[in-house]
């Protein structure tokens, strides 16, 4: 049934709700009780003064009963129907169910919206305690101090006889161990109160140059004239940087800062938007235009998306082992932060085919489902030299899609956080299934 | 003299219970707290028993229990490995290295000699 001949049900729920029989509306608008019911059962269209009077009598937006709250929550329930597994939802109906049943279907909506967050939290939570590194040495500390104090202090209580030098150095130890303990406890308890949150607790170089470039938003205004560029001193900016905590971290903010300038140089905002409107998102072409590698031209427009393009562009790059090394993510695309990425992603094929560029759409598993152009190339990195085998690194760009192509290949983010059933690269099981 | 026990631990209160521990059953402790060159002070000590933390500096001590497996068999030198970490597949792979014995972390004093016992005694 279509929404708008949904009206009379509506008026009927709107009605029950404010506890008004049906009489006693039908004598406030002016009409019979029995006109009023053949209304409510759909039977006759309403519109005009009697709509707006109703709508007033009600409380309501006459909106709100023409069409109803329903578009957004049709949507949303259309979301929730396409992510169940068992349950076979009636989708020709699902109009009917919105507007006869509007308290129902916002429970369902609701329902889906928080699964939704509570899956975000838990992947991000899951990724954290199986893969985070500085979770996993925190760990580590704190049962290493409770088996130091738990056997000295076991000495100390089941030693009959004692040296006073060793009871001595044995207190000492507790006492020290026992403060240590307590340093350990309070770092990790700050830690993991901050768990949820996916910016909170930096644990590594590449992390803060990504928490520093992410809080400028990928865009470096002095990099895009070239006397600036030149006279901008990279080490005192990085210096002022709040994120970049580490000197390790200082160091790589410097070189990606260096090929964010010189990209620039080479790429020229004016010049990349001119050749933008005339070729459009021709990678091969726009290499072309300017002489340089596609992995050139993947980052500079990636830089320049969210001013240059109607949508922003996200940005993964690997090394040849697969580890991630940089990311600039994207809406709809997670990126994992500790675990492995999955293997299907067309960054890792390129890998595999080096110098030969990919061009890949994929529709990303979960509730979601979006749609995304991957973009992947793998280049050497670092000047050729007889005899001596190159080493790759991997770019992947993202552009989001409005609809994926029915036979776009699935990707995840990664295998812990994936619903993806009897999928060949699966290397742990999931936590979603 | 007692037989003899290599400690690798980097944790030195951690070294200094346990050496009191066993000393005081009649053991002679031999200590050392880096995986640099572990394997060299094991094949040098040759130890009745040796007592490795997985989690050292320089090389891991499951690293270290391969290499020494290649030439020392299980009944040769048995092996008692200490760790933080007791999930099922850490235990795998240390029984795949040819370990004797993992203790988890934290462990009480009657437990550590207890094993240490049975397996210089098996």
């Amino acid at each position: 049934m279509a929404r708008d001949t949904l009206t009379g049900s509506r008026i009927r729920e709107r009605r029950a709700m404010a506890g008004m029989r049906q009489s006693e509306l039908a004598r406030e608008v002016g009409i019979s009780a029995s006109y009023l019911n053949l209304i409510e059962h759909n039977r006759r269209r309403i519109g005009g003064k009697l709509l707006v009077d109703i709508a007033q009598i009600l409380g309501v937006e006459p909106s709100l009963l023409s069409e109803g709250a329903e578009a957004a929550m049709i949507a949303t329930l259309r979301e929730a129907a396409a992510g169940g597994r068992e349950a076979q939802p009636e989708l020709d109906r699902i109009d009917e169910f919105a507007g006869r049943f509007p308290g129902w279907a916002e429970l369902v909506v609701e329902s889906h919206r928080r699964i939704a967050s509570l899956e975000r939290v838990a992947a991000t939570l899951t990724d954290r305690l199986t893969h985070d590194p500085h979770l996993a040495t925190s760990m580590h500390e704190v049962l290493t101090m409770v088996t130091a104090i738990r056997s000295t202090a076991s000495i100390l209580a089941e030693t009959q006889e004692i040296e006073p030098e060793w009871e001595k150095r044995f207190q000492r130890n507790l006492n020290e161990d026992s403060r240590r303990l307590a340093e350990s406890t309070q770092q990790l308890v700050s830690y993991l109160d901050g768990a949820g949150d996916v910016g909170a607790s930096l644990t590594s170089p590449m992390e803060e140059v990504e928490a520093m470039l992410a809080a400028h938003r990928y865009v470096f205004p002095q990099f895009e004239d070239a006397e600036d560029a030149s006279a901008f001193d990279l080490g005192a900016f990085v210096a002022a940087q709040p994120q970049l905590t580490s000197e390790g971290a200082r160091d790589l903010a410097v070189l990606a800062l260096r090929q964010f300038r010189k990209d620039a140089r080479l790429m020229p905002r004016k010049d990349v938007e001119a050749v933008l409107a005339e070729e459009g998102l021709e990678f091969t072409r726009i290499a072309q235009r300017f002489g340089v590698s596609m992995s050139t031209v993947f980052r500079r427009i990636v830089v320049l998306s969210e001013t240059l393009l109607p949508r922003e562009l996200g940005l993964v790059v690997c090394d040849g082992s697969g580890t991630l090394m940089l990311r600039k993510p994207i809406e709809g695309f997670p990126v994992p932060r500790f675990s492995a990425a999955c293997p299907k992603w067309p960054l890792f094929q390129a890998l595999n085919r080096p110098l030969r560029p990919i061009r890949q759409q994929v529709t990303v598993t979960g509730q979601d489902a979006r749609a995304f152009d991957c973009f992947a190339v793998a280049e050497a990195i670092g000047p050729g030299a007889f005899n001596a085998e190159p080493l790759y690194h991997s770019y992947m760009l993202i552009a989001p899609l409005e609809k994926a192509q029915v036979t776009a290949p699935e990707v995840g983010a990664s295998c812990r956080v994936c619903p993806s059933v009897d999928c060949g690269g699966r290397r742990e099981p999931s936590i979603l299934m | 003299m007692g037989k003899q026990v290599l400690l690798i631990e980097d944790e030195p209160n951690i070294i200094e219970a346990i050496s009191f521990i066993l000393s005081r059953d009649g053991w002679a402790v031999a200590t050392h707290s880096n995986g640099h060159d572990a394997v060299e002070v094991v094949q040098d000590a040759k130890p009745d028993l040796l007592i490795l933390d997985v989690m050292l500096p320089g090389k891991s001590g499951l690293d270290i229990l391969r290499v020494l497996r290649e030439t020392l068999g299980p009944g040769e030198l048995p092996v008692m490995m200490l760790t933080a970490r007791g999930q099922l597949k850490d235990r795998e792979m240390a029984e795949k290295a040819g370990v004797n014995r993992f203790m988890t972390k934290p462990f009480s004093n009657a437990e550590m000699l207890e094993a240490v016992r049975e397996l210089v005694a098996s």
